[in-house]
C-alpha cells in the first residue's frame, strides 16, 4: 500500500514536472523542472532497489549534467530569449503526432496484453543489494561494451578539447 | 604607449576573444578601496585592460583653510591628511614652517621628534601590514598588527593625550615635555619588537599562497618609478636607494645610523619585505635615540605671534608614505599666503594604472593594498 | 512479540535518527559557528563573544532570535519564487546527505549500500541552491559568486571523487557501516595506508565547501558575500546552515573512509584499553573547568548556568562510564560501542572541522586562476595517480603476497615523487608565465 502511493506520487511528480518543462517560458524554471523529473525517476529507482541506479541517476544527470546545464543558461541572455517566439505554431501537428503515438502504445499494450506474457513483479524487498552485481557484470560480462563505451566518451572528450582550444 | 595614460581615450586594443569589455566600477563603498576611492576597471573577462582612479570624494579643501588660519591654527589640520600616521604630517608642517622663519627646533625638541615619528612610522606600516594582508584574505595577521600599534599608540596617548590625531608637535619645538617614562616605555616597546615582525613573517613571507598573490603583480621598474615620481617603500622597492632621511636629513636624523632598505623587482612582494625591514630599521632609531635624549628645552626662540618674512619654502620629510612635502608662500602676514601639500599617497596612485595593467580583477584589491594610500591625504 | 518489538524499532529508530538530525542540527551549527569564532578569537589574541551567557556562551541562541525576526527582504527585480527556494535546497540537500552516516554502530538512518556515493551525490545537489540563488538574486555579485562557486565545486568534487575512490578500494564496499567495519579488520585507520588520498580530501573539501583558503564565491574583499549578497534574515541563515551542515558531511566522510569513523583508537590492541576511560576523563575535566570558572562569572544567573553546564558535564560523564562497568556491560553488550561510538565520531569530526578553521585562520586567499590550476593541474592527476598507487599496492598485498608494511609505504613514496614532479613541473610553468608589463 505505502509502496503503491509512493509509486505514484514520484510517477506523477515525474510526469507533472517533465510537462512543466517543456511549456514554461521561463528557461531557468524548465530546468528547475527537468531535475525535478529526473530525481523522481531518481526516486522510483530507489523504490525498485536498484540503489546504484539511483545514485548515478542524482550524480550524473541532477549533479553534473544539469549543473552545466545551469551554468550555461546563465551566462545567456535570458530576457531576449523570453521575449522571442517560440516554435508552437504547429502545436496541432504536435498534438495529432502525439495521438497517434498514443493510440500506438494503447494498441500495442491491449493487443500485446493477450499475446505476450507478462512477467511476475520481481518482489521489491527480497533483492540482495546490487551494487556489487552491476560491478562484477559490468567488469566481467560486458567487460569489452563497456571499454568500448569509455574509449567512446574518451574520444568525445578530445574531441571537446581539439575543437574548443583555439589558437589564442 | 602614447595613450597609456588615458585609459577611456580609445578601444584600440582589440581583446583576447573578442568578447566585449565590461567596465566594472569599484567603489567609492567598496571593503578594499581603503576609503572612499573608485576605480573604474575596464576588463576583458576578468582580465584589466584600463583602469582610471576617480578621487576627490574625501576633499576637504585643506590648503584652502590654510589661507584662512594663522601658522599655529593650521598645524592641527595637516593631522587630518593621513590620519595613519598624523605625527609624521605635523612634523613636516612644523619643520617647513620653522625653515620660513629661519628658526630651529631645540635639540631636544629634535631628539623627540625623531622618536615619535619613527614609533608613527612603525605603527602606520603595522596597520598597511594588517589591512593589506586581510584584503588578500589572511584574517589573522591584523589582530597582532594592531595588537602591536596599540602599545605605540598608547605612548602617544602618554605624551600628548591624544591617539590618532596627535597634534603632538609645536613651531618651533614641542609643547609638552617628555613624560617620565616615555624612553622605558619606548625600550619596553622596541626591544622585542624585532621578535613581532619575524611573527608576521612566519605567517606570510614563505607561505606559497601569500608569495603566489604577490610575487610578480604590479611591477613597477625603476624608471617608471623615477617617471612617475613615486617615493617612499614603492620607489625603493623598484631599487631606487631614495629616502629624504638620508638625502636632505631633517630633525635629527644625521645623528643616527640606519640603512635604507631596497627591492629589486619592484612589485607587490618587494614593496611588503621593504616595509618590514623599515619597521626593523626605525626600531633601531628609535632605540639609537633613547640612549641619548639631550637635556636642555624644548621651544626654541619664536614669538606668540608667527610672522614670517615675506618668501617661500618648501620642505619634505619622508613619511611612511613617501615623500611629503609642503611648499609654504608667506607674504608677511599671520596667515599663508599660499600651502601646497605634496602629498606621497596621491603621486604613488598616480601609478596605479601601470601596475594594474594586465593583471586579474582579483589583484586590483592587492596592488591598491601595495601603494598604501590613505585617501585623507589623496584627496585633502 | 518479538517480531512486533523488532518491527517498531526498524521504523522508529531511523525516525527518531532523522529528527534528532532535522531538530539537532541547526544548534549544532550554531555552536559550531561560536565554536569558530572563539578559535579565531583564540588566534587573534582576542576574547570573542563573551556578552551573551557566560563566556557567550548562548550567543548562537541570541544570533538565531535576531535572524528569525529580522525582515526578510526580497529584491524588486529578483525571480521571486527561485529566490524562496534556493536556500531550502541548500539546507535540504545538506540534511539529507545526512541519513547515510553512520553516527556510532548505533545511530544510523538508513545503512544504504550504495551509502558514501549517495552522501557525495546528494551534497553536490546543494550547489543548485547556491547557483539559483545567486541567479535569482538579480545582481552581479550575487552572480558572479555563484559561477565561481558552481565552478569550483564542479572541478574540485572530481579530486575529492577520486580520492574516496582509493579509500573504497581498501574498504571493498560502499556502505559507511562496512567502511569502518572494514577498517576495524584492517587493523589500521585508512589514513595510514592511503595518506597522500587523505591529504586530496582534506584540500579538496576545503574547496568544496567553500572555506577559506578557496572561499573565493564569498571573498568580501572582492566579491562582498558573493551568492548571499541580497539575502537577509532567516533566508541568510539558511544559507549559513547549509554551509555548516556541508562542513559536518564533508568532516564525517572524511572520519568514515580515513579516520577509523567511530572506532577508538588502536581499536584492535587490548594495551590501549585504557582509552576506554578517555571519554569520561575529558567529560570530567570539561565539567571541572565550568565549575571551577562558576564563580567568576560577574552575574549570579551566570555563575548557576556554569555550575549546571558542570554538572551536566559529569552526568555525561556518567553516562560514558557505565558501559565500563563489568555488570552492565554484560546487561547491554551494545551500550558502549553505541555512546562511545558516537563520541569519538563526534571528536574526530570536531578536530576535522577545527582543522579547517586553523587552517581559515593561518591561510591568505587564492586567487581565481591559481586555485583553478592547483585543482586541475596538480589535485587531479595526483588523485588518479594515488588511486593506480592503492591499486598497485593492493595488488602486490593480495596477489603477490607482500605484507602491509612493505606495498603501502612502497607506492605512498611513488605518489608522493609524482607529487613532487607535478608541484615542480608546476613551478616551472608558472615561471614562464610571469607577467612582463602589457605594452
Amino acid at each position: 500500500m505505502l509502496d503503491q502511493i509512493v509509486f505514484y506520487f514520484f510517477a506523477a511528480l515525474a510526469a507533472i514536472s517533465a510537462v512543466l518543462v517543456v511549456t514554461r517560458r521561463n528557461i531557468v524554471q524548465c530546468a528547475i523542472f527537468l531535475i525535478t523529473a529526473l530525481l523522481a525517476t531518481a526516486g522510483i529507482f530507489l523504490q525498485l532497489h536498484a540503489e546504484f541506479l539511483f545514485i548515478v541517476q542524482v550524480i550524473l544527470y541532477a549533479g553534473g549534467i544539469m549543473v552545466l546545464f545551469v551554468f550555461v543558461i546563465m551566462l545567456i541572455n535570458l530576457d531576449i530569449s523570453l521575449h522571442q517566439a517560440q516554435y508552437n505554431r504547429q502545436w496541432w501537428l504536435g498534438l495529432l503526432l502525439a495521438l497517434v503515438v498514443g493510440a500506438h502504445l494503447i494498441l500495442a499494450v491491449a493487443v500485446g496484453r493477450s499475446v505476450l506474457p507478462f512477467g511476475e513483479p520481481a518482489p521489491a524487498t527480497m533483492l540482495e543489494p546490487s551494487t556489487q552485481i552491476v560491478g562484477r557484470t559490468l567488469f566481467g560480462e560486458y567487460m569489452l561494451p563497456f571499454e568500448i563505451a569509455s574509449i567512446l566518451l574518451l574520444v568525445a572528450m578530445i574531441g571537446a578539447v581539439v575543437m574548443a582550444k583555439k589558437k589564442v | 604607449m602614447a595613450d597609456e595614460r588615458i585609459p577611456f581615450a580609445t578601444h584600440a586594443e582589440s581583446t583576447v576573444l573578442g568578447a566585449d569589455e565590461i567596465v566594472l566600477n569599484m567603489g567609492p563603498q567598496h571593503p578594499s578601496t581603503h576609503g572612499v576611492l573608485r576605480v573604474k576597471l575596464r576588463l576583458d573577462g576578468e582580465k584589466v585592460i584600463g583602469s582610471e582612479c576617480v578621487i576627490g570624494y574625501l576633499h576637504r579643501g585643506v590648503e584652502k583653510i590654510a589661507e584662512h588660519r594663522s601658522y599655529q591654527q593650521f598645524a592641527p589640520y595637516v593631522d587630518r591628511m593621513d590620519y595613519v600616521a598624523a605625527v609624521s604630517n605635523g612634523l613636516g608642517y612644523c619643520e617647513a614652517v620653522e625653515k620660513l622663519l629661519g628658526a630651529e627646533a631645540p635639540p631636544r625638541a629634535r631628539v623627540i621628534r625623531v622618536i615619535l615619528t619613527e614609533l608613527q612610522r612603525i605603527a602606520s606600516h603595522l596597520f598597511w601590514l594588517g589591512t593589506h594582508a586581510l584584503d588578500i584574505g589572511a584574517l589573522t595577521p591584523l589582530f597582532y598588527c594592531l595588537r602591536e600599534r596599540e602599545e605605540i599608540l598608547k605612548i602617544f596617548e602618554k605624551y600628548c593625550g591624544a591617539r590618532l590625531t596627535t597634534h603632538a608637535f609645536r613651531i618651533g619645538g614641542l609643547q609638552y615635555e617628555a613624560y617620565d617614562e616615555l624612553e622605558k616605555d619606548v625600550e619596553r616597546f622596541c626591544k622585542p619588537f624585532d621578535k613581532r615582525v619575524d611573527e608576521y613573517e612566519s605567517l606570510l613571507t614563505e607561505n606559497r599562497i601569500w608569495v603566489g598573490r604577490t610575487k610578480g603583480i604590479g611591477i613597477l621598474t625603476a624608471a617608471e618609478a623615477i617617471d612617475y615620481g613615486a617615493s617612499g617603500p614603492v620607489i625603493r622597492a623598484s631599487g631606487v636607494k631614495w629616502d629624504i632621511r638620508k638625502a636632505m636629513p631633517y630633525a635629527a636624523y644625521d645623528q643616527y645610523k640606519f640603512e635604507i632598505p631596497t627591492g629589486k623587482n619592484g612589485d607587490t612582494y618587494d614593496r611588503y619585505i621593504v616595509r618590514l625591514e623599515e619597521m626593523r630599521q626605525s626600531r633601531l632609531i628609535c632605540l639609537q635615540a633613547i640612549e641619548n635624549i639631550p637635556a636642555g628645552p624644548i621651544m626654541g626662540k619664536v614669538g606668540k605671534v608667527l610672522k614670517p618674512p615675506p618668501g617661500e619654502v618648501y620642505h619634505a620629510i619622508e613619511a611612511p608614505k613617501g615623500e611629503l612635502g609642503y611648499y609654504i608662500v608667506s607674504d608677511g602676514t599671520t596667515q599663508p599666503y599660499r600651502v601646497r601639500i605634496r602629498p606621497p599617497s596621491l603621486i604613488n596612485l598616480e601609478a596605479f594604472d601601470k601596475m594594474i595593467r594586465g593583471h586579474l580583477v582579483a589583484d586590483v584589491v592587492a596592488i591598491i593594498g601595495t601603494l598604501d594610500i590613505v585617501l585623507g591625504e589623496v584627496d585633502r | 512479540m518479538h517480531a512486533v518489538i523488532q518491527y517498531l524499532i526498524s521504523i522508529w529508530v531511523p525516525l527518531v535518527c532523522a529528527l534528532v538530525i532535522v531538530g539537532v542540527l541547526p544548534l549544532v551549527t550554531g555552536y559550531i559557528v561560536l565554536m569558530e569564532r572563539k578559535v579565531m578569537a583564540d588566534m587573534q589574541a582576542r576574547l570573542g563573544p563573551m556578552r551573551v551567557g557566560p563566556h557567550g556562551l548562548l550567543q548562537p541562541i541570541a544570533d538565531a532570535v535576531k535572524l528569525l525576526i529580522k525582515e526578510d527582504i526580497i529584491p524588486d527585480e529578483a525571480d521571486k519564487a527561485i529566490f524562496w527556494i534556493a536556500p531550502l535546497i541548500s539546507v535540504t540537500a545538506g540534511m539529507l546527505a545526512m541519513s547515510a552516516l553512520a553516527i556510532g554502530p548505533w545511530f544510523q538512518i538508513a545503512d544504504l549500500n550504495v551509502g558514501l556515493l549517495f552522501i557525495v551525490g546528494i551534497s553536490a545537489l546543494g550547489i543548485f541552491g547556491i547557483v539559483l540563488g545567486g541567479w535569482s538574486s538579480n545582481s552581479h555579485y550575487s552572480l558572479l559568486g555563484a559561477l565561481r562557486s558552481a565552478a569550483q565545486l564542479v572541478s574540485y568534487e572530481t579530486a575529492a571523487g577520486m580520492a574516496v575512490v582509493g579509500a573504497l578500494l581498501l574498504a571493498g564496499t560502499l556502505s559507511t557501516r562496512e567502511i569502518v567495519t572494514a577498517q576495524g579488520d584492517y587493523g589500521t585507520w585508512f589514513i595510514f595506508a592511503a595518506p597522500v588520498g587523505f591529504f586530496i580530501y582534506v584540500v579538496a573539501s576545503i574547496a568544496e565547501t567553500n572555506r577559506a583558503p578557496f572561499d573565493l564565491p564569498e571573498a568580501e574583499s572582492e566579491l562582498v558575500a558573493g551568492y548571499m549578497t541580497e539575502y537577509s534574515g532567516f533566508r541568510w541563515a539558511l544559507y549559513f546552515l547549509a554551509e555548516y551542515t556541508n562542513m559536518v558531511v564533508v568532516a564525517s566522510i572524511a572520519t568514515t573512509l580515513f579516520l577509523g569513523g567511530w572506532l577508538r583508537p588502536f581499536a584492535g590492541t587490548p594495551a590501549f584499553n585504557f582509552l576506554d576511560y578517555f571519554p569520561s576523563a575529558l567529560m570530567i575535566f570539561v565539567g571541572a573547568y565550568c565549575l571551577y570558572r562558576a564563580p567568576k562569572q560577574p552575574v549570579k544567573v551566570q555563575q548557576l548556568f556554569m555550575m549546571v553546564l558542570g554538572l551536566a558535564f559529569f552526568g555525561v560523564a556518567l553516562i560514558l562510564a557505565a558501559p565500563l562497568i563489568g555488570r552492565v556491560n554484560d546487561m547491554l553488550p551494545g551500550l558502549k560501542p553505541g555512546l562511545h561510538g558516537a563520541f569519538w565520531f563526534l571528536l574526530k569530526v570536531g578536530s576535522y572541522i577545527y582543522l579547517f578553521m586553523w587552517l581559515r585562520f593561518t591561510f591568505p586567499r587564492y586567487r581565481f586562476d591559481q586555485l583553478m590550476r592547483l585543482g586541475w593541474q596538480f589535485l587531479i592527476p595526483l588523485s588518479i595517480v594515488n588511486v593506480m598507487g592503492i591499486g598497485l599496492a593492493l595488488v602486490l598485498h593480495r596477489q603477490w603476497g607482500w605484507s602491509h608494511w612493505t606495498a603501502f609505504p612502497l607506492t605512498t613514496a611513488l605518489t608522493l615523487l609524482v607529487a613532487g614532479w607535478l608541484g615542480w613541473a608546476g613551478e616551472k610553468k608558472d615561471k614562464e608565465h610571469v607577467f612582463v608589463g602589457e605594452s
